[in-house]
């Protein structure tokens, strides 16, 4: 795993082709490739932050969508506090104050349910991490005024600092330097000392401990980062949507993030990216195909998850992990 | 000699067995100190105590003086205690030189470092490398751990232990499943920490240890029935009944 020095190439060259193919097709006038593409770097940007705790440090967390949902909620209530009035300290249509809320109600969340949730091991973390996803979930079914079930309209984009969001072009740009900057961030943290630590934890918990290192706070600190990454790429969703409801952290929603990381290969720096192309692309063929498609390709999802194993970037490579 | 570890009345029991009863130890600063005794007498699970792996009933260990009964696995590690494991316990997806170099970095401050990669940082490499060079694993530094063989691994955990820094070393049956060529090695290498490092030695091959150690203690039903120089042990009749029984 982390013995042989990877080529840098595949990931810059893959970076590239979803930088410079869906431009491509928006100037040919074909703005659906470019749409697509957006959705695609959003989720691989989560995608990414979750590697960081599922790939790296072993902990399979089932609910990295709830910070999805609370980073787009946290571009939507201030726009609609700012449109329909009430709630005057939060009403806003600035980016980067919503932006900071998204990552810092992300980092409490994270903070106070990493917390716990990492005293269990194994499938009781993965049920603790699932069950607190859902109390967010029923936490914005149950707020009447954001629309409850039905969602919300997001009225305006966010408004930043020398960019225009309602340009797809720009939003775009925007999404994808996000993602390489998120690919960084993790990359520089798994080889850093506390990475190593990380993912000496992931192999063997015991001999850490029993070396000196307090896992659990390690752990935490990976569990919090995860989570305001993932709650940055909420408020991009936000932006990207212009729409948000509670079904976008619903669990199937936390699955498939899982599944991203895993067929793309865990513990990769381009895997999580490589799996959200996988899956955007399976989505559409799926849903092309039949209207019946989600129970397929929940299936198809299940049966990665437990079978694949080094995703396609092993495959890639000829190996199995 | 001052007492380096001192055990006072520790008890542990799982379920109805006494696993550690009422066991009073004392290991002095440098000594190589045996605990022999026959499977399931307690040993693993009084150095698991010693740890922090597990936590005892009763009693109370002091090292250097503090009382560290109750105190995390994690923090005895820092204050200067290392253990190898009976059942080899290694990252086995990380390469050898990236094991020896984690117990390096555990005590060369803390890890929240997030920016240098780790692998770049000299210092922790190079230790790392020495180390694994003392145990006669250099050339195996840059292997994935699981490619190595259960001799080596044996290395390892020495390696590992000794890397930490820590001046007391628990030491599981590091002979534990070794060839007799791979065992004459791993005593003589122990021979050259006489002195340097206190050792609390469990270990079922009586050569090595009557070589090895500067005092004994027998263990059985997790009571220590005797401590002693090798040679008390040797003439000590009621050990002679419960444990070397042959004669
Ligand atoms: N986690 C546990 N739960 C229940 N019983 C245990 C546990 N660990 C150890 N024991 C019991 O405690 C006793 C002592 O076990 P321990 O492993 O400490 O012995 P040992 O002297 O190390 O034996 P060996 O020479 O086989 O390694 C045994 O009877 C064992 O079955
Ligand atoms: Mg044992």
């Amino acid at each position: 795993m982390s013995m042989t020095k990877r080529s840098i190439w595949p990931t810059l060259g893959f970076l590239l082709l979803l930088l410079v193919v869906p431009l491509g097709f928006y100037f040919y006038d074909n703005a659906f490739y470019l749409d697509l593409a957006t959705r695609l770097v959003i989720l691989g940007i989560a995608a990414t932050s979750l590697n960081l705790v599922l790939g790296y440090g072993g902990l399979i967390s089932f609910g990295h969508a709830a910070y999805i949902g609370i980073g787009a909620y946290a571009v939507g209530i201030p726009v609609y506090h700012e449109f329909y009035g009430g709630f005057d300290s939060i009403a806003s249509t600035n980016g980067l104050f919503q932006i900071a809320i998204a990552v810092g109600i992300a980092t409490l969340f994270a903070l106070i349910t990493g917390a716990i949730s990492l005293r269990t091991k194994g499938v009781y973390f993965i049920m603790i991490t699932m069950a607190f996803a859902q109390m967010a979930y029923y936490f914005f079914l149950s707020l009447d005024e954001y629309g409850g079930d039905d969602g919300l309209v997001i009225e305006v984009r966010s408004e930043m600092p020398f960019m225009d969001m309602d340009s797809p072009v720009q939003l775009f740009l925007l999404c994808w330097m996000s993602l390489v900057v998120a690919m960084l961030i993790v990359r520089t943290i798994v080889h850093s000392r506390f990475g190593m630590v990380l993912q000496g934890a992931k192999g063997n918990n015991e001999r850490m401990v029993t070396l000196g290192y307090n896992t659990y706070v390690y752990r935490l600190t990976a569990y919090v980062i995860s989570g305001a990454m993932c709650g940055y790429a909420g408020a991009l969703m936000g932006n990207f949507s212009s729409f948000i409801s509670p079904a976008m952290m619903e669990w199937g929603r936390s699955g498939e993030l899982m599944f991203m990381v895993i067929l793309g290969g865990a513990a990769t720096t381009l895997g999580p990216v490589l799996g959200s192309a996988a899956f955007i692309l399976l989505e559409e063929i799926f849903s092309s195909v039949t209207i019946y498609w989600h129970l397929p390709f929940g299936l198809l999802l299940i049966g990665v998850v437990l079978f694949a194993r080094g995703g396609l970037t092993g495959m890639f490579r000829g190996r199995g992990n | 000699m001052a007492a380096l570890l001192e055990i006072r009345n520790l008890r542990k029991s799982f379920g109805g067995v006494a696993a550690t009863d009422d066991v009073n130890l004392e290991v002095a600063m440098g000594e190589i100190h045996a605990i022999i005794g026959p499977n399931g007498a307690g040993k693993t699970t009084l150095i698991s105590q010693l740890s922090g792996g597990q936590k005892p009933d009763r009693g109370s260990i002091r090292f250097r003086g503090a009382n560290i009964t109750r105190r995390p696995a994690y923090t005895r590690a820092r204050l200067g205690i290392a253990r190898s494991f009976q059942i080899t316990s290694l990252v086995m997806d990380m390469s050898v030189l990236d094991n020896v170099a984690l117990a390096v970095q555990a005590s060369d401050g803390h890890s929240f470092r997030f920016l240098k990669p780790a692998r770049s940082i000299t210092h922790l490499r190079d230790a790392a490398r020495d180390m694994l060079l003392q145990v006669g694993l250099g050339d195996r530094a840059d292997q994935p751990t699981a490619a190595l063989s259960h001799g080596e691994h044996r290395l390892m955990e020495i390696a590992i232990a000794l890397a930490t820094g820590a001046e007391l070393l628990l030491l599981d049956e590091p002979m534990a499943g070794l060839g007799p060529e791979e065992s004459t090695q791993m005593v003589a290498f122990l021979k050259l920490l006489r002195g340097k490092k206190t050792i609390l030695l469990i270990e079922h091959d009586m050569d090595a240890v009557f070589a090895l150690a500067d005092r004994i203690s027998v263990l059985v039903y997790g009571k220590i029935i005797a401590t002693g120089t090798p040679d008390e042990i040797r003439g000590n009749v009621e050990v002679r009944h419960a444990y070397l029984g042959e004669e």
